[in-house]
Order: structure tokens, then sequence, then C-alpha cells
């Protein structure tokens, strides 16, 4: 069914592709829970047949039961696998805090998903449907939302998962360790296709993902696609020096004071809301009269209008050259 | 009591009309009002297992359309959970025990009972209906947005249907929690209760504190639904994260709604079989309400991967450990009572021994779940699938089959074929591994669940998957056989066939229509064995 002819993959695997830096830590976790329950399944399971046979009835045994520490035999089984289960929450824990924090480095990539395939933007214009192309080593960092239900990105080769929210960005990273094709799978149940929201990812050397970035046709980067949708809408009507709208000039990751006078930072999930949803939060001083661009704008036109806003940080740069 | 036959006046021969079944607040006959339904629900909810797992022979989609196949996992899910394993043991042996447990005459409400019966019935009918006019495809768990806004299947009338069935299972517990409280015979103090009483009181707090918060997300989504109120729906402003956190503060605790039932059906066994008091009684009986209180605060560990702060998933993992404490505590404890016990084999014990180990890879798997970085990957996938069918199957449903084959002397007065019975028990255990275990490895391997087509790759563990559960479903439908055909031809039980000690065996079997001919006083904690005067073999066996 899927595109995805995973070449690495024998025809009955029974453990996944290892190809990434967070992969080989999950996986330490995950023998360490293995090696630990099947010490106690093999204990309970032993014990059970073990006293079921010698102790069956009719036989003579030994039943007399002498003097036994009743309550130190309960404090035992309840403070050992206590510990031993904060041993691994600490452990697991400690694993996803350092897989959830992107290193600074990180290559950005945009994800939106819709019912029922993935669309990619690189920051250079380069898009493609259900398939996801990186270099190898390199930190790549996925911006996320949906246009329509929730969705779920997940590379098992990776141990990767996050939900794709409608309204909302949510984010993850990773670093490929190993040249092939893996496959991308939608996880979260979205409804009539959702076993064909699939795709690939291709994981390429640094070279080769360079050659393919560039690939014939030329491309607008996003940052430059989004200038022209902000002249086609007009944006720089009000949104200009003295205008009725705020300066969006090196407005992002900036504080904001608003109207009632708290502060909110100018990021992506701000910078989204003020488009979609005008008057949820106005800047102080402004009149309350933008129009929601809902309907007019798709979460990748968003994307591309807020990659040009970030552009405009640096004073009044354009954004003809690609935040590549 | 070799000449034991069927007790002469008896509450099944107390009235024979439909009206006498229909319109009765015999505690007992209810429990078997629920018996019938439920088994009918159960083989309902098999059916949909049955064709999913047929799709799933081949990595394409082929039997069925994709839209076909996601109705049928959704009524499977919603059929099981709350036509068949919620009602199960609380409502069916529940029903039938409690009162006899506690030497009461019948439950503190008998009206009220039978009214959740009728709940319970209406319900169905809706669910039916749904069922029968085109299905619903958003999956057991209606996350929104997609069952508000864009699914275009039934989801209204299913929505109705749980909301009643949820005021069945409230009165359920209620009436419950109110027998144990106030109806206990003279001389039954709390720690000589039964142990099963102590997990079906558990059982009942959580479906009293817990199906209300399910009630109201059900109105809020309906509410938005037919309305469009944004209370879940981005795009009307609402927060599609809230629903899950109202869902599964529902839902986790209706994990142990289904668990816990079965965990005291265990004791019960354990004890009677090894003619010995459980080991650390009070142990075990706290380790019940713990679970109970446990449950209520790990509902976010369903949701790593959704969105939520991460801070917040932290203290679900951590919180999530400690739930598994009580249970672990229960599974030494069981295994230390067969220490020099007297242990009789018999069909009861082998479905106990088959729910403490599958109950065993079960909890054990769910601490894998727990583990943050282990479940981003296995969360969605084939994993939790075999994780929760351990608990649920092989838990859940192993408990309660060894309950109906424990009490079914009890209830219908014949003993079924032990050599069949055992048979079917092995068959059972062999198929329900052959169908789940395969699915772990799947997990892992990344293949996501409510998947209708999947890569070749995947097909030879799905393959063995389908096989078991054809060898799984001749192990259910094996005691449907001899158990109807033993209420005809079985041997007359007599009023103990087990030597048990509590006291649902002082009285005749089938029990008369008041349980007890006078109030029993308890002077005895409950599990009364002296077994430990050396050498008196074989004593009280079907004597």
């Amino acid at each position: 069914m899927t595109s995805a002819k995973v070449n690495t993959m024998s025809s009955f695997p029974l453990f996944p592709d290892q190809a990434s830096v967070g992969a080989q830590r999950v996986d330490a976790v995950y023998f360490g829970l293995l090696a630990i329950s099947a010490f106690f399944a093999l204990l309970i399971f032993v014990l059970l047949i073990y006293f079921a046979l010698k102790y069956r009835a009719g036989r003579n045994v030994d039943r007399v039961i002498r003097r036994t520490d009743y309550l130190k035999l309960e404090m035992t089984w309840i403070i050992i696998p206590l510990l031993i289960s904060f041993a691994i929450f600490g452990w697991a824990a400690k694993v996803y805090f350092d897989l959830r924090t992107p290193p600074e480095d990180a290559l950005e990539i945009y994800v939106v998903g819709k019912q029922w395939m993935w669309k990619v933007q690189h920051p250079n214009g380069v898009r493609e449907n259900n398939e996801l192309h990186v270099p190898i080593g390199r930190t790549v960092k996925l911006t996320m939302t949906s246009q329509d239900v929730i969705h779920s990105f997940f590379i098992p080769a990776f141990r990767i998962k996050q939900d794709v929210l409608p309204g909302r960005y949510t984010s993850q990273w990773f670093k490929a360790t190993k040249v092939g094709e893996y496959h991308l799978f939608c996880a979260e149940y979205c409804g009539t296709s959702h076993s064909g929201m699939v795709g690939k990812v291709v994981v390429m050397e640094p070279l080769d993902y360079e050659r393919w970035l560039l690939q014939g046709v030329a491309q607008e980067s996003m940052a430059a696609s989004g200038e022209l949708l902000y002249a086609r809408l007009s944006c720089n009507t009000c949104h200009k020096p003295g205008g009725r709208g705020p300066d969006l000039a090196g407005l992002f990751n900036r504080q904001v004071k608003l109207e009632g006078g708290d502060f909110v930072t100018a990021d992506r999930e701000y910078i989204r809301e003020s488009i979609i949803n005008p008057m949820a939060k106005i800047v102080q001083g402004y009149p309350r009269m933008m129009p929601t661009y809902r309907t007019q704008l798709t979460e990748d036109q968003v994307n591309e209008v807020i990659e040009y806003i970030k552009s405009m940080s640096g004073g009044q740069e354009t954004a003809s050259r690609s935040t590549k | 009591m070799n000449e034991a036959v069927v007790a002469e006046t008896n509450y099944l021969n107390a009235g024979y009309g439909v009206k006498s079944w229909l319109l009765t607040t015999d505690h007992k006959r209810i429990g078997i009002l629920y018996l019938l339904a439920i088994t009918g629900f159960f083989f309902v909810g098999g059916f949909f297992a049955l064709l999913m797992r047929l799709e799933l022979l081949t990595p394409p989609g082929d039997m069925v359309n994709a839209q076909t196949y996601n109705k049928l996992f959704t009524m499977h899910g919603v059929t099981m959970v709350w036509f068949f394993l919620i009602p199960s043991i609380p409502a069916v042996l529940g029903n039938f025990l409690v009162p006899m447990m506690v030497g009461a005459r019948d439950l503190a409400f008998p009206r009220l009972n039978l009214l959740s019966w009728y709940l319970f019935m209406i319900s169905g009918v809706f669910t039916l209906y749904a069922l029968i006019t085109g299905g619903v495809d958003t999956g057991w768990t209606f996350y929104t947005p997609y069952s508000s806004a864009y699914t275009t299947t039934n989801v209204v009338p299913v929505m109705i249907g749980i909301f009643i069935n949820g005021f069945s299972s409230i009165l359920t517990g209620l009436n419950i929690i109110i027998t144990v409280h106030t109806m206990r015979a003279p001389g039954l103090t709390w720690f000589r209760l039964p142990l099963f009483i102590w997990s079906i009181y558990a059982t009942s707090l959580i479906l009293v504190l817990a199906t209300p918060v399910l009630a109201i997300t059900l109105l809020l989504l309906g509410f938005e639904h037919l309305v469009g109120v944004g209370i879940f729906d981005p795009a009307l402003g609402g927060d599609p994260i809230l629903f899950q956190h109202l869902f599964w503060f529902y839902s986790h605790p209706a994990v142990y709604i289904m668990i816990l039932p079965s965990m005291g059906v265990i004791s019960e066994l354990v004890a009677t079989f090894s003619r010995k008091a459980i080991f650390g009684y009070r142990f075990v009986a706290a380790a019940s309400l713990a679970i109970a209180v446990y449950g209520f605060l790990v509902w976010g560990h369903h949701m790593f991967v959704s969105g939520q702060s991460v801070y917040a998933s932290v203290v679900f993992s951590a919180l999530s450990y400690l739930v598994a404490i009580p249970s672990a505590v229960k599974v030494f404890n069981w295994t230390a009572t067969l220490y020099k016990g007297r242990v009789w084999l018999q069909t009861p014990l082998l479905y106990a021994f088959g729910f403490i180990g599958l109950f065993t890879v079960g909890g054990l798997t769910g601490l894998f779940l727990a583990a943050l970085a282990v479940d981003v990957h296995v969360t969605d996938t084939y994993f939790v699938v075999a994780h929760f069918h351990y608990i649920m199957v092989g838990g859940a449903v192993m408990g309660y089959l060894g309950g109906i084959h424990y009490w079914w002397p009890k209830m219908t007065g014949r003993l079924y074929p032990e050599g069949w019975a055992k048979f079917s028990a092995v068959v059972l255990f062999i198929g329900f591994n052959l169908t789940f275990f395969p699915q772990f490895i799947l997990g892992y391997l990344g293949m996501p669940r409510r998947y209708f087509a999947y890569p070749s790759e995947f097909q030879i563990l799905n393959v063995l998957s389908t096989a078991g559960a054809s060898i799984l479903g001749v192990g259910y439908i094996l005691p449907m056989i001899y158990l109807t055909w033993s209420l005809r031809h079985g041997k007359p039980a007599g009023p103990n066939p087990w030597g048990g000690t509590t006291l649902e065996w002082h009285t005749s079997s089938p029990p008369i229509t008041t349980n007890f001919e006078t109030t029993p006083t308890v002077t005895a904690p409950a599990y009364d064995y002296h077994h430990d005067e050396p050498e008196k073999e074989e004593v009280s066996q079907g004597e």
C-alpha cells in the first residue's frame, strides 16, 4: 500500500531499524525494561507452577508453616519494585527530556498534516508531499500543524512521534545516523484513509542532499513566497511605521504589550493567532479592526507569511535572502 | 450430601413467566438477565474483531473498505468496553454475589437494581440502532475535532447510548456501596469480608465518581456537534486536548473498573483452591482501594505525545509507576498463598493461573508505556493494543470466566463437565497468546493501530495473530456449549462443591429467593481453613 519500499528491512523483521541518535537511547531503556520484566515474569511463572505441583492436594508434603515475618515480606515486595520503578522512571524521563529539547543549530522544516497527506516545506521553498528528505548527521527540527483534525507524525526508525494539532504548532527533532529510506506513518486516527496517510523519510549524504535541494525548478524561498502573499493581501496597507496596525519589522520573538497591560512574546503561535483570530489579542494603542484571514490562507501559506515576518527581523531586510 | 439434588425451591423456580423475570427485583435474577445480555454483546463485539482480523490477513485493504474497517474497530471497542467489560463482573457476579457474600437478602435498593438493567438495555438499543443505520467511525475514544466536526457517521445515537449506559453503571455502583456499608450480617466486620467484596467495593467507588465525568464530556461533545458551540474544536475556538483530558479522566479509571473485579474473583479462586487464607489479606484489600484512588491520578499517561506540557507528562509518568505497586502486591500475595497450600487444580484455578500469568505480562508492559521515552515510540501502535488486551482480555475476561465457572454450580445448581472445561481453558490461553503476543513485536516495529492496510513486512506477524484469534474464538464458544449443556445434564452440585468458606456456600444451590433461611452470623475471617494440623487429607471436597 505504501510507496515507501523500505529496503533495509527483511521480509520478517523482529526489530526496527535504528537510524537516529535518539533511537539508540530509547532502545537502551527498552532493553532495560525487557530484562527487568523478563526476570519478574519468570519469577512469578516458575513459582506458580512449582507451588501448584509441589503442594497439590493429596501429596504428602510438609505443610506446617513456621513463623514467617509476614510484614517484612510484604515490605520487601513493595519497596524493591518501588525502587526499580523509580529508577526506570528517572532514566526514561531523562532520555525523554533530552529528546524533547532540540539543539540550537537545527535545520527547520515545516510540516502540515491534512486529511490524508503530509505537506512538507523546506525554508528554501522546496515542497514535497508524503516524503521528507533530510541530510545525515544534521539536527532537523520539524515544526508541525494540521489543516483539519489531529494527526501524528511518526518515524519508527527514529523512535519519534508527536501529535500534529489544528490551531497550534508542535515540534520534534531528530538527527539521522543511517542513510536509507524509512517509514513515515500517521499514528493518530484521522478518518477514512488514516492508514493511507503514510510516506517515507529519505536520509541522504550531505552532498546528495544539497543536490536534491537544488532540484531543477527555480524555487522561491518560503520567505519570498510569504512576501508575495503579504503584498497580495495588502498587509502593508496598515502594517507599516505609523500605520493603523503595528509595524512588523523586527517583531519576531520580541515582547509585545497588549491592551490591558499584559505582555506576550511574538512567536509563531502568537503571529498565527493574530492572522486567524485577530481579535484575540490586541496590541496596545491600535484599533480593533483587522479582519480574519482564516479562509484566505492555508496553514502552509501561514507558514510562509510567518517566515517573511521573521525575515523582516533585522531591520528592513528583504525576503529574497533565503533563510537557508 | 451425595444424594444432592437441585434444591427444591429456589430463585429459579420461584416463578416461570416472562413477567416473573422482566419485573423481578431479585438480585440473582437480575444478575442472570445481565449475564444473558452481556453474553449477546460479547459475541457481537467478537464478531467485529473476527472481521478485523480477517481483513488484516493481507497487507492491502481488500476484504472490506477503509470506512467499514474503521467502523468495525470503533464498534468493537464501544461494544466490548461499555456493553461487556464494564458491566461484566460488577453487574453479573456482583449482583448475584454481593448480597449473599455479606449475608443479606438482596441489594439495598432492589428496584433501582432492576432500573439499572433497563437503562443498560435501552442504551444497548440506541447503540444497536446506530449500528444498523450505518455505524460510527471515530474510534471508541471519540477524539475531537474528528468526532465533532468531520465525521459523517452516526456519532450522536452512540453517544446517547453511552450516556444512558453510564447511569446504569452509576446506579449499580451506588447499590453495591450502600449494600456493603449497611447490610453486612452480624459479625461480618470489614476485615472479615471476602476480598471479592473489597474489590467490587473499590470498583463501585470508581463507577460512581468517574462515570459522571464521561456523561459531562459526552454532553459537551453533543452540544458542540449539534449546536456548534466551540468547546473542543479549534476552528470554533475550542481546545481538542481538553477533550482528551476529560475523556481519559474517565477512561483511565474505567480500566480499573474492568480489572479490579477480576482481581477480586482471583482472590476467591486462589483461596478456595489452595485451601488457605489469602496471604497478606489486608495488603490485598488495601491494594484494591489504592488502585481505585491512584487510578484517578494517571490519565495524562495517555497523552505523552498529544502536545500536553512535558512537565505534566513527567508527573503523570511518575504517578503511573506508583499505580503499578499495588498490582504487584496482589500478584506476589496470590503466589505466596499457594505456598504450603493444598492446591486443587480445578478449572477455576486454571483460569486464575491464566489471569495471573497474562496480567503479569500486561502489567509489566504497562511499565514500558509509562516510561516516557519508550512511550513516545510505542504509543498509538500495536504495542498498546497488545498491552491493553493482555489486561482486559487476558486479565478481565479470564477472571470473569474463572468466576463464571466457580459460581456456576451456585447459580444453576449444576456442575459443568470438568474435562471439557479444563480443555477449553487451555485452548483459550494458547489462542490468546498467539493472538496478542505478536502484536507487541508489531508495535515495537512501528505498526500503528487502527490501520486498515499495512506494509508487507508486517504480514507474517499479522497472520500469526489472526490464526491465534481463530483458536481464541473456539476457546470462547466451547464454554458456551458445555455450560448450556450442563443446565439440563450437569450433575447436581450440592450447596458447596468446592469447599468454599464464604457465605454464599452456606446456602443451597441454587439459593432460595431470600438467599438464607435465617440471617447468618459470622464469627470467623473470610477464608477460615485450618489445615495446619498435620494430615487430615481430602476433607470437604465435594463431600
